[in-house]
C-alpha cells in the first residue's frame, strides 16, 4: 500500500483528504453514508463566537463547471460546538480541525481562547481534542470582518498575531485568492508563528438576475468554488509552497485523484476537498480509495516522492 | 446507479418518471438525483411521488439545465439516486385535506396513498395533470384550473392539513390555518417547502429556513414543516 500519510506541526494525517470548512457540516450528516474516519481529516463549519443565523434570499447558485455561495457563515457558535458536536468528533479516527471566523479581533481572540481552554481540559481528561485551528480571515460573504481582515497583509497581520498569542494549539491560516499579494500574506503568517496556510478560499463572484435586472444575491457578491477555479487555486498554491517554508493546505475545485497529486506536485502537504461533496456526497470515500490506485498505477510509494516536484 | 423505466410527458413542461430498484421513503421525503458527470454541478432534489415494489417514482416540472437532461432520459437510461432524505409528513389520523398547487402535487400522491380518505384539492395555474390518479383515493377530490385552490378549502373543516406548492400559496395557507383559530377549530397546518439545495443532507447550510425557533435546514430538518414554525419574510 503507498503511503499517503503527512504531519503537519505534529498533527497526523493518514493521508492528504480533508474536507474544507463549509462544506461538510461537522461530518455527521456524511458520517450516516460513508465511514468518516477514512479520512485524513475535517475542517468543521466555520465557526464565530456567537451563533449566527447566515446571509437571507438566494444562497447558491450553479455556474459553468463552479458554484457561487452567499451561506454568510451560518453557524451554531464555539460554545454550542464544544458542547453539541466536538463529542461526535472524539469518536473519529481522523484530524479535527476547527475553523474559527469572526467579525472583530477581539471576537477572533476570545473564539480561540475559548477552544484552547475546551483543549486543555480535554488534555487533563485525556480525551481527544481540537487538533488545529483554521484561521478564516477570508470569507467573502459576511459584510463585517471575514475577507475585509484577509485581503491587506496588515490587518491580517494584527489577527494572525493575536490569535498566535491566544492559542498553543497548531495554527493554518486560510488565505483569500482576493487578497491584494497571497505570497506576501504567506510570508507574513510564518513570520507570525503560523504552523500552515491553506489557500484557497472562495473566489469573489457575481450573478445578475436579467429580468429581475439585480444580483440574484442579497449581498451582490458570492464566493465562487468548484472545478472552475482549480488552475487559479493551482497557481496560488504553487506560488506560495515556493515562498514560504510552512506546509502548505492546499484546495480549490479538487474532484480526482488527479488532481489531488497536482496539488501535491505544486507544493501541497494536504489538500482540501470542498465543492465536490456536493457533486458526490460519498467523495471522501471514493476519493480515498482513488488515490490509493493512483499512486499504485503509477509506482508513487509515498507523497514526500512527488510533494513540490513541479 | 439505477435504471429509468419510463419518463412520461403529462403535460407542456411537466414529466412522470419511474426509476427501477429496491426504494424506500416516507410520505414527503425526497431524493437528490443526477443524470449527468460533473456538470451541472449539483444534483437536483425530487421529491418522492409513489413508492412501490419495482421503483420509485417522480413528478418534475423544467425548470432549468438539470431538469431538462432529466427530460431528455429514456427507458434503459441510468440516473443516480441518493437518499431519502428528510423529514417527510407525519401519520396523522382524523379528518385530512391534501392541498397541492402545480408541481407541489408530486408529494401529495404518496400522502393519498398512505391517507386514503382525504379530501384533495389540486389547482393548477394552466393545464391540469394526474388528476385522475389522484381521484380512486380521494373521499372528494377538486381541481381548480385558473383559480386559487385554497379558496375552495373551509380549514375549520380539518384536522390535519398537508400544504405543497408555490411559496404565496403556502404562505396564504399558514395564514389561514391561523385564521381558523378564531373559529375554534385550528387544524394542524403542515408546508412542504421547496429550497434550492446542494448537498440534501444538512451540511452546506443553503437551505436555511428562517422559523421560530431560528434557523432550520430545508433538507434535513425539513421540507415538511409545521406552518406556524415557519417565518416568510417576503
Amino acid at each position: 500500500m503507498p503511503n499517503t500519510s503527512a504531519t503537519i506541526a505534529g498533527v497526523h494525517f493518514k493521508n492528504p483528504i480533508v474536507m474544507a470548512s463549509g462544506t461538510f457540516g461537522f461530518g455527521k450528516e456524511y458520517g450516516k453514508l460513508y465511514d468518516v474516519s477514512l479520512l485524513g481529516g475535517i475542517s468543521g463549519k466555520g465557526l464565530t463566537l456567537h451563533a449566527k443565523a447566515g446571509n437571507p434570499g438566494v444562497r447558491v447558485y450553479e455556474t459553468a463547471s463552479g458554484m457561487l455561495n452567499s451561506v454568510g457563515l451560518e453557524n451554531p457558535g464555539i460554545e454550542a460546538f464544544l458542547a453539541k458536536e466536538l463529542p461526535y468528533w472524539e469518536t473519529l479516527d481522523t484530524a479535527r480541525i476547527v475553523n474559527l471566523g469572526g467579525n472583530t479581533l477581539p471576537d477572533y481572540v476570545q473564539g480561540a481562547e475559548l477552544i484552547q481552554r475546551d483543549a486543555d481540559q480535554r488534555a487533563l481528561a485525556g480525551k481527544p481534542a481540537v487538533d488545529m485551528i483554521e484561521l478564516n480571515i477570508s470569507c467573502p460573504n459576511v459584510k463585517e470582518g471575514g475577507i475585509a481582515f484577509g485581503v491587506k497583509t496588515p490587518a491580517a497581520q494584527e489577527v494572525v498575531r493575536a490569535v498566535r498569542a491566544a492559542t498553543k494549539l497548531p495554527l493554518a491560516v486560510k488565505l483569500s485568492p482576493n487578497a491584494e499579494d497571497i505570497a506576501e500574506m504567506a510570508e507574513m503568517c510564518e513570520a507570525e508563528g503560523a504552523d500552515a496556510v491553506s489557500l484557497i478560499n472562495t473566489i469573489s463572484g457575481m450573478k445578475i438576475d436579467v429580468r429581475r435586472r439585480s444580483s440574484v444575491f442579497n449581498n451582490l457578491y458570492a464566493g465562487l468554488s468548484g472545478p472552475a477555479i482549480k488552475p487559479v487555486a493551482l497557481r496560488m498554491v504553487h506560488q506560495v509552497a515556493h515562498r514560504v517554508s510552512i506546509p502548505v493546505i492546499g484546495m480549490g475545485g479538487i474532484t480526482s485523484a488527479t488532481d489531488i497529486i497536482e496539488f501535491i506536485m505544486a507544493g501541497a502537504t494536504v489538500i482540501q476537498v470542498g465543492t465536490y461533496n456536493f457533486m458526490n456526497l460519498r467523495a471522501g470515500s471514493s476519493l480515498v480509495e482513488e488515490l490509493q490506485q493512483f499512486m499504485h498505477d503509477e509506482n508513487i510509494s509515498s507523497l514526500d516522492e512527488i510533494r513540490g516536484i513541479v | 446507479m439505477a435504471t429509468v423505466i419510463s419518463n412520461e410527458r403529462l403535460v407542456n413542461g411537466v414529466y412522470h418518471l419511474r426509476v427501477e430498484g429496491d426504494y424506500g421513503g416516507t410520505m414527503g421525503q425526497f431524493y437528490m438525483l443526477r443524470a449527468w458527470g460533473a456538470y451541472p454541478l449539483l444534483s437536483r432534489p425530487l421529491s418522492i411521488h409513489q413508492v412501490n415494489d419495482d421503483g420509485v417514482e417522480f413528478l418534475y416540472h423544467v425548470v432549468g439545465e438539470g431538469t431538462e437532461i432529466f427530460a431528455e432520459l429514456t427507458p434503459g437510461d441510468q440516473i443516480q439516486l441518493e437518499g431519502p432524505f428528510g423529514n417527510g409528513f407525519p401519520a396523522v389520523e382524523g379528518k385530512v385535506a391534501l392541498i397541492g398547487g402545480g408541481i407541489g402535487i408530486a408529494p401529495l400522491y404518496y400522502c393519498a396513498k398512505e391517507l386514503q380518505g382525504s379530501d384533495i384539492y389540486l389547482g393548477f395555474s394552466r393545464e391540469a395533470f394526474r388528476t385522475e390518479a389522484f381521484r380512486p383515493l380521494a373521499a372528494e377530490l377538486t381541481v381548480d384550473v385558473g383559480g386559487l385552490i385554497l379558496d375552495r378549502v373551509d380549514f375549520t373543516s380539518y384536522d390535519h392539513i398537508f400544504v405543497c406548492g408555490p411559496h404565496p400559496m403556502l404562505k396564504a395557507a399558514q395564514l389561514k390555518g391561523i385564521a381558523a383559530e378564531t373559529t375554534g377549530k385550528r387544524p394542524k397546518v403542515y408546508l412542504s417547502l421547496e429550497n434550492r439545495m446542494a448537498c440534501g443532507i444538512g451540511a452546506c447550510l443553503v437551505c436555511s429556513v428562517s422559523c421560530r425557533d431560528g434557523q432550520r435546514k430545508a433538507c434535513a430538518d425539513g421540507p415538511v414543516f409545521l406552518a406556524e414554525e415557519v417565518l416568510f419574510h417576503d
